[in-house]
């Protein structure tokens, strides 16, 4: 996955600096702007051509998407919403991607997240509301992290695929998730829907002011910074970089990887847990299976989308949350259905792999080559 | 709920109206009427729980002045709660329909205490005096239908075996799978009802599992309470069985090993309910019924019923409709041969002590646990 990681700062300093025109110093941020933007659309552009398959106008496709995702206030908040828990999810795959590893497990780090910081915000209950919510991030992230450090632990040590295992792991936490919700953490009242008992409304974290966005979006982008930061301003992000790229060659030059790598996951579990404390402080008040509602799985899409680039996930996961928020539009709107969106989700995804190949191949961007 | 909806209208009309006229013109249409929204959990051509929803929608949608909008697969997440906002909002909604259990607490609460002059009715049966007013939620006594198809089944099985495959051990499919069972026994004392539980509402995999090793045991007559009866109706017939149906009639699927099925009736209530806000009336917070109050129905008997059959189900069915029949007559033993309705009681159709079921009457092979 290296050859994904894409940082601009970076590929400026390593351009040829030879002749400073302008192209030749911006040429490698401008291909990482021009070249997804390019892809993406040619992704609508097939999708709109797949619509007007169905006998719908694709022009009306394109206007709705807009309408639904950007087009009115209420639809900003619904995107900005839908974006919020994808941020962190994606974290939970672009951090361990530094290192070369492909964790695709980020929804059990966010279904034991979400118990973990459940059962310790019912245990200090009647504490002022600051410090149960402070328990649940301490709760919800370390559960996280060590569900995906498990996974980490296996490559390190027992020479698991980290990929299957994590994958594995996810239908381990829903299982473990089912059995306490459903037995020694069930809420006597909750007949017909097994959920554990409610965190209390006073401990719930909120909306932003002047939004109906929860905080979870602000949370989402200061670790997505935090990440930005560890990866390519500090030596141990520099260390993790070195790793990913050659194993070997951090191991002779003496950087202890398994720490590296035990670290980066608990990280990334971390960032996941994360997402499943907010999900319940935030949005459900509770812990039940209504939790596993995917948003670990569509995090693997943004991380890949951002070309593993922590920064880059915070305008990807927004423009996902935006397609998911005009999907119910196109339905009501166009008769389409709700596969649809999973069609035009399919197609970003390949147009924006596939581009891949251009990097450094656009001649006019590059100079001579 | 006009609020900002026309300068929002303006806006858009300024910055779109060059480039996308056609939308606009499709999209101004939805003023006169009343506009009505349905939300699904899954995919509203699932031959289950959602198209039984989705068949009562197209009900409402042949009603003059009444405008339909649709959403299906919103998980039970902030999702439904954008959702429900986004038809109020874009399509200036004024009657909700959310039809998930799961939607009810915390989301379906939350909008209808934030639009309280508008109308929402939720599928489950869960309102309690603390919610709001505009707040409703109404459910059928489904077992009632399910103990006719006992009944059928009774007759028709040549094993004395009967299958249920359930997706939870929880109240409501407890009693389904005891009202079954009970009918069965009264059409034939030798009669057993095995059951599986899948887990989970959506499991096909599990529940063709389920289906063939039913069969696998002897099982010549199944039923089941998930959300699709899809995949066990087509491996049942496949390999022989006779089926009876859940949620809507899967008699197409299955024409020939198609006996009879226990359907929800949302086409006769929901125009019922429209009808009754137009003309003022309120509706009842919780509302349920039966058979009796045309909320669930009986699909019409397969080819292999027979005469017997439909004689001793058709008697009981009329006593229902009627109102002086009770399915659950002490004494009734559960399978451990603990007395669970002493002899003399009466559990009739709206007894709050049948909505706490937690048990599998004798004569049902399985366990809740």
């Amino acid at each position: 996955m290296t050859s994904g990681v894409a940082d601009p700062a970076e590929a400026v300093a390593v351009a040829p600096a030879a002749d400073p025109g302008f192209l030749q110093r911006h040429g490698g941020t401008i291909e990482y702007i021009l070249i997804p933007g390019a892809a993406l659309a040619g992704a609508l552009g097939v999708f709109g051509i797949f619509v007007a398959l169905f006998g719908k106008n694709p022009l009306d496709l394109y206007f709705y998407m807009y309408y639904g995702a950007f087009g009115t206030w209420f639809s900003w908040q619904n995107t900005l919403t839908r974006a919020a828990p994808l941020i962190l999810t994606a974290l939970c795959t672009a951090l361990p991607a530094q290192l070369g590893m492909v964790i695709i497990g980020g929804e059990g780090a966010l279904l034991i997240g979400a118990l973990a910081a459940t059962g310790a915000a019912l245990l200090v209950q009647t504490a002022p509301p600051l410090v149960v919510q402070l328990v649940m991030v301490c709760a919800g992230m370390a559960g996280g992290g060590l569900w995906i450090m498990l996974a980490g632990g296996l490559r390190q040590y027992r020479g698991v695929n980290e990929t299957i295992s994590s994958l594995l792991l996810v239908y381990i936490a829903l299982a473990i998730l089912n059995h306490l919700v459903e037995g020694p953490m069930r809420d006597p009242a909750s007949l017909n829907k097994p959920s554990t008992r409610e965190i209390g409304a006073v401990n719930m974290i909120g909306s932003i002011p002047g939004t109906e966005v929860h905080w979870g979006l602000v949370f989402g982008i200061v670790a997505a910074i935090a990440a930005y930061i560890l990866i390519y301003h500090t030596v141990f992000g520099f260390a993790a970089r070195v790793a990913g790229g050659n194993i070997r060659a951090a191991k002779i030059v003496g950087l202890s990887v398994g720490r590296l790598i035990l670290t980066i996951c608990f990280l990334a579990g971390a960032s996941a847990g994360l997402a499943g404390m907010i999900e319940v402080a935030a949005v459900q008040g509770k812990t039940n299976a209504n939790l596993a509602a995917g948003y670990g799985f569509t995090g693997i899409l943004v991380a890949f989308l951002a070309r593993q680039n922590p920064l880059a996930i915070i305008p990807v996961a927004i423009l996902l949350g935006g397609i998911s928020a005009s999907g119910g539009l196109l339905q009501r709107r166009l008769g389409l259905p709700d596969a649809s969106v999973l069609v035009l989700q399919g197609i970003i995804f390949v147009a924006v792999l596939a581009s891949d190949a251009l990097y450094g191949r656009i001649g006019f961007l590059r100079g001579k080559s | 709920m006009d609020f900002g909806r026309i300068s929002r209208r303006h806006l858009l009309q300024g910055s779109a109206a060059l480039t996308l006229g056609t939308a606009l013109g499709a999209r101004s249409a939805a003023a006169a009427d009343t506009t009505i929204g349905f939300i699904y959990v899954g995919s509203r051509d699932d031959y289950g729980y959602n198209q039984a929803h989705a068949q009562g929608a197209a009900a409402v949608k042949k009603m003059p002045g009444v405008k339909v909008v649709e959403e299906e697969k919103v998980p039970e997440t902030d999702a439904v709660e954008k959702t429900i906002e986004s038809m109020i909002n874009l399509d200036g909604a004024s009657l909700i329909f959310p039809t998930s259990f799961g939607y009810y607490n915390p989301h379906m609460i939350k909008m209808a205490a934030k639009f309280p002059k508008l109308h929402f009715e939720h599928c489950g049966g869960l309102w309690s005096e603390k919610d709001p007013k505009n707040a409703g939620s109404y459910f059928g006594y489904i077992d009632e239908a399910q103990y006719i198809s006992g009944i059928v089944a009774g007759y028709s099985t040549k094993s004395n075996k009967l299958g249920f495959v359930a997706a939870k051990p929880i109240p409501q499919v407890l009693r389904n799978i005891n009202a079954f069972t009970l009918g069965a026994k009264l059409a034939n004392p030798k009669a057993t009802t095995q059951v599986i539980f899948t887990g989970d509402w959506s499991m096909p995999v599990k529940e063709a599992e389920a289906t063939n090793s039913l069969i696998d045991q002897g099982v010549d007559v199944l039923t089941c309470h998930v959300d699709g009866p899809k995949t066990m109706v087509e491996n049942a017939a496949r390999r022989g069985a006779m089926v009876c149906g859940y949620h809507v009639n899967q008699s197409p699927l299955a024409p020939k090993a198609y006996l009879t099925g226990a359907e929800w009736n949302w086409e006769a209530l929901y125009p019922k309910f429209v009808k009754m806000i137009a003309a003022g009336q309120e509706i009842p917070n919780f509302y349920r019924g039966g058979l009796k109050e045309e909320i669930v129905k009986v699909s019409p008997y397969g080819q292999a019923v027979s005469a017997e059959a439909r004689k001793h189900a058709d008697d009981i069915k009329a006593k229902l409709v009627a109102g002086d029949y009770v399915i659950f007559k002490g004494p009734i033993a559960d399978n451990k041969g603990k007395t669970v309705i002493s002899a003399g009681t009466e559990r009739g159709q709206k007894d709050a002590e049948l909505e706490k079921m937690d048990y599998l009457v004798d004569g049902v092979v399985g366990a809740t646990s």
